[in-house]
């Protein structure tokens, strides 16, 4: 009771700037313990699209995040043992088409030709996927294999979607050990509704 | 002096490894180590000043060379 009576005899001014200061000092202790966390769900399983999750889920994990990948459709591809990602100019008319290698002429200016021409071409897709690994080894760019070796050495959870095994009669011993887990939707949002961050790739 | 000095080439590489080879390379180090990056990815230089901000180690220096970028990272 006395504690009552004494609370309500402090002058309000003082008791709000009191208040104020406690809850800047419990403010700054709760952000100082929390771990940012990401969750991304990928879902493209194309040479070019495998980058954008393996790149963001590795350099947040050195940064000291909690990172989770959820695999689903076509970024499944992305957990198999044996990667065979390629990339292709169809319907992609943004991606540059340069040489790597050759003759000064050519080395590094795009090829003449339009792109929806070139896709016509048999073998193109190989060839384009062969310029796209070599521009980037040349440039000093992880290999996805590299790249997706880093994310399971830095505990970056790689979640696999169950349904699309189940749709494309893929087998699970056709995908990586690593694997944390084969789930749903259901198991996975609640997952990224605690996340700080949460991408769709 | 205690602190010891250690190095790492992260010359030819480009994002996100140079900080991946970072992260690395200073989980092996005593607190207070010196960490020595040499970097030729122009992206380093905000990456790893953003590296340091996140995981708490301090950026000592961050200088240009002619054909390179050097960097001093005390492990916190």
């Amino acid at each position: 009771m006395s504690n009552t009576a004494s609370l309500i005899d402090i002058p309000t001014k003082d008791l709000d700037s009191w208040f104020d200061r406690r809850f800047a000092e419990k403010m700054a202790e709760r952000e100082a313990a929390h771990i940012p966390s990401m969750t991304i769900i990928a879902t493209k399983g194309t040479l070019d699209m495998a980058y954008p999750p393996f790149i963001l889920a590795s350099t947040a994990a050195a940064l000291g995040w909690d990172v989770s990948i959820f695999f689903t459709f076509y970024g499944l591809n992305l957990l198999k043992q044996n990667l065979d990602l390629k990339v292709t100019p169809l319907g992609n008319p943004a991606m540059p088409m340069k040489l790597p290698e050759g003759p000064n002429w050519i080395k590094g200016k795009p090829l003449p030709m339009p792109t929806s021409v070139m896709t016509l071409i048999p073998g193109f897709e190989s060839m384009a996927t062969g310029l796209m690994k070599k521009t980037m080894d040349n440039k000093g760019i992880a290999s996805i294999e590299q790249l997706r070796e880093l994310c399971v050495e830095a505990d970056v959870k790689l979640v696999a979607c169950q349904m699309t095994v189940d749709l494309f009669d893929y087998g699970k011993e056709d995908f990586i050990p690593e694997i944390e887990e084969w789930v749903g939707a259901a198991s996975f949002l609640p997952r990224a509704m605690k996340a700080d961050v949460n991408l769709f790739i | 002096m205690s602190e010891n000095t250690h190095t790492l080439d992260a010359r030819g590489l480009n994002c996100p490894l140079p900080i991946l080879k970072t992260k690395k390379a200073i989980a092996t180090l005593s607190s207070g180590d010196i960490l020595e990056v040499t970097a030729t990815d122009p992206g380093s230089v905000k990456d790893l000043d953003s590296f340091c901000s996140q995981t708490g180690h301090v950026m000592v220096s961050s200088e240009q060379l002619e054909d390179a970028f050097f960097f001093r990272i005390r492990k916190a």
